[in-house]
């Protein structure tokens, strides 16, 4: 891609002028959490320097300004996402609470005898919540397979859902190998026997802008955090119909129409969801990030991207020993890769001495590492603020770590 | 037999020779190579330290009323600061285990290895080490 506007966007991020052990940073563990440009940290600082109040309360100015910002946000991510409604829209504090929030409603609904399924590909956070609702609730959990190359099992799948499955839960993109899943296709499947899904685009959100209407997904959860917004907040979409009849994940304020100590009913949607005060700057900050994303541009952002993973992998394939796991045919720009004979923390540690930030370890997702039978992996994850004399730079001291250690 | 203090001025000594961070790392690594640590009957779980994302395992006996321990771990780096704390740790008196501090790793220029965050099970090692001390002090004085 040749007009990529990459000075200018770098510029936007003040974190990348950083030296880190007397190096110039270069900061490949997007996967984990992606920087924040100034729009988003000017946003953060308006917020907070000019009208910080409680939401959806008070009567006096600041209040009303804060509430129709955070409003507005909303609104701008149900645009993004191509939500129906603006209440299919609630504000979480991550992806993490979006899945407990749907996993807490499904415990009140599932039974002995219900199948739930999920992908061997997900993170944690797509295991634990509904490893605990089926202890709850008795229903069995059933993985869907993963092959060698860390595609999911198509056929597999097929056998898999049936009349007792209730729900589907799988990642758009891997954080661990960076395979984008056929979820369009995942859905079409459950739905022939009436299951849920839901996908957890975490992952995806930095890349692709999904359109939960035309996937006609159930659920679709994301985190601020790995989309140049900030920490500790992110959003659940739910289909109108299925957050009706959920139970409320948590009780508080906010969240209900009336309260005595005989009875409560609870507000309606998105509200019943949003107990307690939110994480106002960081809605209306998440906001801010998704316009600056959309300024750049998806498509742009994708074919960058690529280019810089088609250039990063050819460029590591040449050192002898190095073995990229994940090397599905759709994938976005994450390499996860060990060297014959070492270790991948002892790669981490002589490549951060060397300036550049990658993640080691085994990525929050110990089943695909069991299924390669290894302890981890060292994993660059490129965003669209990286350049191709970064990922020069990962190559070089890869091959410098691995002249070391070897 | 030098104290466990004299060891670790012996350490920091070796280590005042490096002029860099590389020169260091490389002298780990070759530590962490050159030792056989440990027996291999010891590395099971019954003996291993989670660390999250490298492995440890540690072994103490106790001998003619010192304590000697051995100790490995799967990645290279992680093994290399191991041999220094055996070094100086081993072949000592359990009461002066258990009063020893670990400041020489900061001394040379390793200190992060030894953060409480850092996931090489290090700080947890350094625990368990104490806790054999411990242990064998209270059997010594029963
Ligand atoms: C695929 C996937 N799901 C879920 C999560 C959890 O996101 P958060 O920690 O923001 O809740 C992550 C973050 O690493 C992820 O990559």
């Amino acid at each position: 891609m040749t007009n990529f506007p990459i000075d200018k966007i770098r510029r936007d991020f003040p974190i990348l002028q950083r030296k880190v052990n007397g190096k110039p940073l270069v900061y490949l563990d997007n996967a984990a959490t992606s920087q924040t440009p100034k729009q988003v940290i000017d946003c953060i600082v308006e917020y907070y320097s000019l009208y910080n109040a409680n939401i959806h309360r008070g009567v006096h100015t600041l209040s009303q300004e804060a509430t129709d910002a955070y409003e507005a946000a909303r609104e701008k991510i149900r645009v993004h996402f191509n939500a129906k409604h603006r209440e299919e829209i609630i504000f979480t504090s991550g992806t993490t609470e979006g899945i407990n929030l749907v996993a807490h409603g499904f415990s009140k609904r599932l039974k002995k005898g219900d199948e739930v399924v999920v992908s061997a590909l997900e993170h944690h956070s797509n295991i634990v919540p509904w490893q605990m609702m089926c202890e709850e609730t008795g229903a069995k959990l059933r993985v869907l397979p993963m092959l060698p190359n860390g595609e999911l099992d198509m056929n597999a799948y097929a056998d898999l859902v049936n009349a007792n499955t209730k729900l589907v839960f799988v990642n758009h993109i891997s954080n661990a190998l960076g395979t984008i899943n056929p979820i369009k296709q995942i859905i079409e499947k459950a739905k022939t026997v009436g299951a849920a899904v839901l996908i957890d685009g975490a992952q995806a959100a930095p890349h692709i802008k999904a359109d939960v209407q035309a996937l006609d997904v159930d659920f679709y959860v994301v985190s601020a955090h790995k989309m140049c917004g900030p920490t500790g907040v992110g959003v659940l979409y739910g289909k109108k119909t299925w957050l009706e009849k959920l139970h409320p994940y948590q009780g508080g304020g906010e969240m209900i129409d009336q309260v005595s100590f005989e009875q409560t009913t609870y507000a309606g949607l998105p509200h019943k969801f949003e107990a307690g005060t939110p994480n106002i700057c960081g809605g209306i900050a998440f906001g801010a990030a998704i316009d600056y994303m959309n300024t750049i541009g998806f498509e742009d952002i994708a074919q960058y991207e690529h280019d810089l993973l088609e250039k990063a992998t050819q460029a590591l394939l040449e050192i002898d020993g190095l073995k990229i796991y994940g090397t599905a045919k759709e994938k976005t720009s994450v390499i996860s890769f060990n060297i014959e004979g070492t270790h991948p923390y002892d790669i981490g540690t002589i490549v951060d001495k060397l300036g550049i930030a990658v993640r080691t370890g085994h990525h929050c997702a110990q089943p695909i590492m069991d299924y390669y039978k290894i302890p981890g992996t060292v994993r660059a994850s490129f965003a669209f603020y990286n350049t191709f004399e970064e990922v020069e730079a990962l190559v070089q001291a890869v091959k410098k770590a691995k002249q070391m250690l070897l | 037999m030098n104290t466990i203090k004299e060891i670790q001025e012996e350490i920091v000594d070796e280590f005042s020779m490096f002029d860099d961070w590389m020169q260091r790392y490389e002298y780990m690594i070759e530590l962490g190579k050159s030792l056989p640590l440990i027996e291999e009957q010891y590395k099971t779980d019954d003996y291993k330290i989670k660390g999250c994302q490298s492995q440890v395992w540690v072994h103490a006996d106790f001998q003619e009323g010192k304590v000697v321990f051995t100790a490995d771990s799967d990645a290279i780096i992680t093994k290399g600061i191991i041999a220094l704390l055996v070094r100086s740790f081993s072949h000592q008196k359990s009461e002066d285990i258990i009063a020893a501090d670990t400041k020489f790793i900061d001394e040379i220029g390793l200190k992060e290895h030894l953060s409480p965050t850092r996931a090489n099970g290090l700080v947890s090692m350094i625990k368990q080490l104490k806790m054999y001390a411990i242990a064998y002090q209270a059997k010594a004085n029963n």
